[in-house]
């Protein structure tokens, strides 16, 4: 796969792509099961897979389609195993139904989406960001999502245990939003940053069986059914369900599960939240973007501060649920005259700058959807109109 | 007091009951049936999961005692795939209907009896869309009524132990809910089978296949099972012609071939001994 090296204080080094970085990350973070289906630009972590699993007596199988990838991974997930799976945006559109479904039974498992052009077949080996409010909205129904990003191969790496982390801590799928040029990019990556109990599985009940209720909330509000096969019978549906796991119509427990769904991730959203700044503290122009974007950003930022332009980037490496509160502190501990929001889709992201900041901050935006990376120079040039206006 | 049977141990009863079923309807001897089998075989309630999809018969995981999964249109196979792929030791039943099985779920049937993967797969045929009041189903037959085809079915429909076997599965069997005894035994069998089994089960739905199609009580349906059943030995020395509208029931296969988590288990040993090479 790649030259081997040892970093100076002991840690294997890699100069791999980001879809490699991506299997490197999930086999470290204990992922053992893997179902997918062929598609660019994702296809490589599936291939990963298929190579690095059986070593470790995990699970890899191609299956027949997206829909069954993801309903085997939601049964791997039931049954016990860490479970991953991979695609670019066809694939999610396929899979959403079934990841609704992981929502409601509250089964934890880490979708990565390599993102290609869209709508339908669109770019297949072309980057884009345009499926970023699909991770958030995808599937039919009120839910909460979690979606994060990274914008190196070392972040592709790390985010890609911080997906398993968090999937397992709040027992929902999480989604990896990466893009073609991420995935398809070759950096150095240092392994094993962290230690090899970096991910948690959740504690088997310690009540007896005929005492247990897999949907009786802790404190934190999350449930982790047990996993089936080890002496806890129950039910898990897709439908609206008590506490039992049994559908109910009744509406006092409606509510209580819908808004438990939600509160789980919205009370503890600050655990989620994530994201990197170049020099902000000054900063009278602040670009927010993830992933691809954000290195085009950080190029422009270099460029403009070498040139005495007071530029900083937030580069979010979460992007669901939206980090407005620690965004608005950065805003309003620097001198903002304007943010600007870089994407590489018609707009997206662009939605939530809009309600956090609610007419208080002027906005600008920066799209590219034609496949190609932004330039920096595409994003200097929005900052001088900035500037000038 | 109440006397409790064998069968309640099985059973979610004390809460769980009565069932969505309407009267008359035959998925509650099916889940008799299967209940009856894995009490023959011994096999504890903890080592069974039940997966369903959407439909009337996928609402049984509800009511029976084992780790049940009730999951989404037609994706029953590809979840218990994934439960089967973890814990191969488990016993993996799905239980489906035919719109479930043969039309959304269609492409994981065929793939799971491509792969011989170990799950054991109860198809409830009631020849119709029940849940959702009486729509045409793969399994209509040729001119009977549904809500769908309200001038009569032109879309031909599908025999699912054919298409079973010409997909690989290695235990294939179809039964009635009238031959009830015969149909827990074909269960038993399926559940003692290693790889993909099937079994067919024509049951009946009185308040819509029946009612659309002047078989409203549930008696004319199962005497129509009984008296078009035609016994697998007896139908091969049939011509097509006089087996026309009957119902073949019987094992059609029972084959040994190596089961498909058994297959990735020796994949799993010949990679890792070559690494210690």
């Amino acid at each position: 796969m790649a030259l081997n090296r040892i970093s100076s204080d002991g840690h294997p080094l890699m100069f791999v792509q980001g879809n490699e970085a991506c299997v490197q990350g999930a086999l470290h973070a204990g992922c053992r099961f893997f179902a997918g289906y062929p598609i660019t630009p994702s296809t490589e972590i599936a291939e990963g897979m298929a190579r690095e699993l059986p070593k470790l007596g995990g699970t890899f199988i191609q299956m027949e389609d997206e829909i069954a990838s993801i309903a085997a991974i939601i049964g791997a997930s039931a049954a016990g195993a860490r479970s991953m799976t991979a695609t670019s945006g066809p694939g999610i559109s396929l899979m959403l139904e079934n990841i609704g479904f992981a929502y409601m039974i509250q089964m934890p498992i880490v979708v990565v989406n390599v993102q290609r052009g869209g709508p339908s077949t669109g770019l297949p080996t072309k980057l884009s960001q345009s499926d970023t409010m699909q991770a958030r909205w995808g599937t039919h129904g009120d839910f909460t999502s979690i979606a994060l990003a990274a914008s190196t191969v070392q972040e592709v790496y790390d985010m890609t245990i911080r997906a398993f982390e968090v999937a397992e801590h709040f027992s929902t799928p999480v989604f990896l939003l990466l893009d073609e040029l991420i995935g398809h990019m070759r950096e150095k990556v240092v392994l094993n940053k962290h230690d090899n109990q970096a991910v948690v599985k959740h504690a088997f009940p310690e009540i007896p069986p005929e005492w247990y209720l897999p949907y009786t909330e802790s404190l934190d509000l999350v449930s982790h059914p047990a996993p089936f096969g080890k002496g806890y019978r129950y039910n898990m549906t897709g439908l609206v369900h008590d506490r039992a796991g049994f559908p109910t119509s009744i509406p006092a427990e409606i509510t209580e599960r819908l808004e438990t769904l939600r509160n789980k991730i919205l009370k503890h959203k600050r655990e989620i939240w994530q994201l990197r700044e170049y020099y902000t503290e000054d900063a009278k122009y602040v670009i927010i973007a993830y992933g691809s974007a954000a290195r085009a950003a950080r190029g422009a930022v270099e460029s403009l501060r070498l040139k005495k332009t007071k530029a900083g980037l937030i580069d979010l490496k979460s992007i669901w649920p939206f980090p407005d509160e620690p965004i608005k502190e950065i805003l309003d501990r620097c001198n903002i005259k304007s943010v600007i929001v870089a994407e590489n889709n018609m707009g997206q992201l662009i939605h939530p700058v809009r309600e956090m900041l609610g007419g208080s901050v002027k906005i600008a935006s920066v799209n590219r959807y034609d496949g190609h990376p932004l330039e920096p120079q595409e994003i200097i040039n929005v900052v001088k109109e900035e500037i000038y206006a | 007091m109440l006397e409790l049977s064998d069968v309640h141990r099985y059973l979610r009863w004390k809460k769980r009951f009565p069932t969505v079923w309407c009267p008359g309807c035959g998925i509650g001897s099916i889940m008799g049936a299967i209940i009856r089998a894995v009490m023959d075989l011994n096999i504890s309630k903890d080592d069974v999961a039940l997966v369903s999809g959407i439909g009337c018969s996928s609402r049984m995981p509800v009511y029976v005692d084992f780790n049940t999964l009730h999951t989404t249109h037609g994706r029953a196979i590809p979840f218990a795939t994934g439960i089967k792929l973890v814990r191969p030791d488990m016993k993996v039943i799905v239980v489906s209907g035919d719109g479930d099985a043969l039309a959304i779920g269609g492409n994981h049937f065929i793939h799971a009896a491509r792969r011989n993967i170990g799950i054991t797969m109860i198809l409830i045929n009631n020849s119709i869309y029940g849940m959702t009041g009486g729509q045409v189903a793969p399994t209509t037959p040729l001119g009977a009524f549904a809500h769908t085809m309200p001038y009569g079915n032109i879309d031909p429909d599908f025999n699912p132990v054919e298409l079973a076997m010409a997909a690989g599965a290695t235990f294939v069997a179809r039964s009635t809910v009238y031959s009830i005894v015969q149909t827990t035994n074909y269960i038993k069998k399926a559940l003692q089978h290693q790889g993909f089994s099937l079994v067919e089960i024509i049951s009946q739905c009185p308040v819509l296949f029946g009612r659309l199609n002047k078989m409203p009580d549930p008696k004319q349906l199962l005497k129509w099972q009984k008296d078009n059943s035609i016994p697998l030995a007896k139908a091969k020395n049939m011509s097509p012609e006089e087996l026309e509208g009957k119902i073949i029931t019987g094992i059609f296969r029972e084959e040994d071939k190596m089961e498909y988590t058994q297959r990735y288990a020796e994949l799993v040993k010949r990679v890792q001994s070559e690494l210690e090479d």
